[in-house]
């Protein structure tokens, strides 16, 4: 842990000696979801709603959605690029250390750029928690906390799963991005709405409902019970998996000599 | 002419050979059309009438830009402009003997456009396949479809020309990262690449379809379903023609003058 904190600080001090360069990124992945975040807007104000979702109520799951992507993403980086990794070789240098591989490759890389995106997640909330009409308790807050944290490490699986396939194929495989990329696009709108077959894919194959629709539906009262309350908990079970799959790809991995 | 239809030809058949990452890019597009047009149908079904274009001209709107996201999509920026300018083997560029403008302009047009061939055909077949409500439907008529490949044509240029700007604007700011993201967010939106321009609010529409972006994908994908036909269309045809002009003149110019002062930076 120690470790992993200096690593921390050496990449936040990297990415700090190119200030200019480093603000015109996080001022792009600001404008990025900034304009996903406009379109929404242009929708309800033309909607009013949508399957009974009002306007602060998406922006919830939008913000939810938007800062456990830019969580996962921003410490995940190393797998994104770990493709490349493989590719030219550093791979096997992590191999060779004493150290867990999935921490290697986790403090290979960290890109704080991503911060923009986080920035406009908290800036989003503190519009939408009150407007949403949800009558905050704890339990709803500790919901709130849940959906956050178990969806950046639903994201990171998906990374990791990402990641693993590359230990196959040397090549990033470009559909995973359905996923990843595609979550946070789509998870903008509550999933229920994409109708009855997506939301079953996404509550048992690859579980981004369950951190963020079901839990909703608690937070707006419209289900009750530990159950709903819970379900982000009940979307780490897709940690097992893929960290499965990443220890099958490397029990395989040969290197390729570069 | 013939040099820039050799180039044409290079480029072309070059970006031809990428058919994997072709495969699994489709994948990845389907399925977003799929989940946007989705999305388009629970708004719908919310309130129909509020949607402010046919539900199948939506449809259709989606798919071909799925089919077609190679053409349209600002952010399929050419890396290796950016590179020339940036580590100043422009230099070497320049005592080549034709002109920069017009060769980037082929070399842009061509990468799109064989990108394009290779992806929108399963795109469109799949899109012509699936069922009802989310199914492609054939153009409204066969002079409608003459209008809109003309119109797909204009509009690919348009793309290239605006693009074209960000290129030698990166000429005077040295790093490239800024212009480029602001430019590919702005046109994108703009264009109706998130969601069609006629479901932005009617104040932001009407200053929206004055602008150069709106002669991008919005002309073409709206004419092949009929949403724009007839004399509109027409109309619309010159709009895109114009600013395809206006957006070459300004590009030439601001390029004459940005070699003019260029500094080749040593090393």
């Amino acid at each position: 842990m120690q470790l992993y904190f200096k690593y921390f600080l050496l990449h936040l001090q990297s990415q700090m000696e190119y200030k200019v360069s480093f603000s015109f990124t996080v001022l792009g992945q600001f404008l990025v979801s900034f304009s996903a975040l406009l379109s929404i807007w242009f929708m309800f104000d033309r909607f009013h709603h949508v399957e009974g979702f009002t306007f602060p109520q998406v922006l919830l799951c939008f913000a939810t959605v938007l800062m456990a992507f830019s969580l996962a993403e921003c410490f995940g980086r190393g797998f994104d690029q770990f493709p490349r990794m493989i590719s030219n070789g550093e791979f096997d240098r992590v191999l060779v250390r004493p150290r867990n591989e999935i921490f290697q490759v986790l403090a290979y890389k960290m890109d704080f750029t991503r911060l923009g995106r986080l920035l406009q997640a908290i800036i989003v909330f503190t519009y939408a928690i009150p407007q949403s009409g949800v009558i905050w308790t704890w339990n709803k807050i500790l919901t709130l906390f849940l959906m956050v944290i178990c969806g950046s490490l639903v994201f990171f699986a998906l990374f990791l799963i990402y990641a693993a396939f590359s230990f196959f194929t040397i090549e990033g495989l470009e559909f995973m991005n359905v996923f990843t990329d595609g979550g946070r696009e789509f998870g903008r709108y509550p999933f229920g709405i994409y109708g009855n077959e997506v939301l079953k894919f996404l509550t048992y194959v690859v579980p981004l409902a369950l951190f963020q629709y079901y839990p909703l539906l608690y937070l707006l009262d419209i289900e009750q019970g530990l159950k709903f309350m819970m379900a982000p908990v009940f979307s780490l079970l897709f940690l097992l998996p893929a960290y499965a799959f990443w220890r099958y790809g490397l029990s395989k991995y040969v290197s390729t000599g570069s | 002419m013939s040099t820039y239809v050799a180039l044409f030809r290079i480029r072309f058949t070059n970006s031809l050979q990428y058919r994997t990452a072709a495969l699994a890019g489709l994948i990845t597009q389907f399925a977003w059309g799929f989940m946007q047009i989705l999305a388009f149908l629970a708004f719908y079904r919310s309130n129909p009438q509020a949607f402010p274009m046919e539900f199948s001209d939506t449809v259709s709107y989606i798919w071909l830009q799925q089919a077609f996201l190679a053409l349209f999509m600002m952010w399929f920026y050419e890396r290796e402009i950016f590179d020339t300018i940036e580590s100043g083997t422009i230099s070497y560029e320049l005592v080549r003997p034709y002109e920069l403008y017009n060769r980037w302009f082929c070399q842009s047009l061509a990468n799109r456009l064989a990108r394009a061939v290779l992806r929108c055909l399963p795109i469109l077949i799949v899109a012509l396949l699936v069922p009802e409500p989310i199914r492609l439907r054939l153009p409204a008529s066969l002079g409608q479809f003459g209008l809109f490949i003309v119109s797909m044509f204009l509009g690919l240029g348009v793309v290239v020309a605006f693009s074209m700007l960000v290129y030698i604007a990166s000429f005077f700011t040295l790093s490239s990262t800024g212009n480029r993201i602001i430019a590919a967010v702005l046109s994108d939106f703009l264009a109706g690449a998130l969601i069609p321009l006629p479901f932005f609010p009617i104040g932001f529409r009407k200053l929206a379809e004055l602008l150069p972006f709106a002669a991008m994908q919005n002309m073409p994908l709206r004419i092949y379903s009929g949403n724009i036909s007839g004399r509109e269309a027409f109309y619309g045809i010159l709009f895109q023609a114009s600013w395809l002009i206006i957006l070459i003149v300004v590009g030439k110019l601001w390029q004459r003058q940005a070699l003019k002062q260029v500094v080749v930076q040593g090393g």
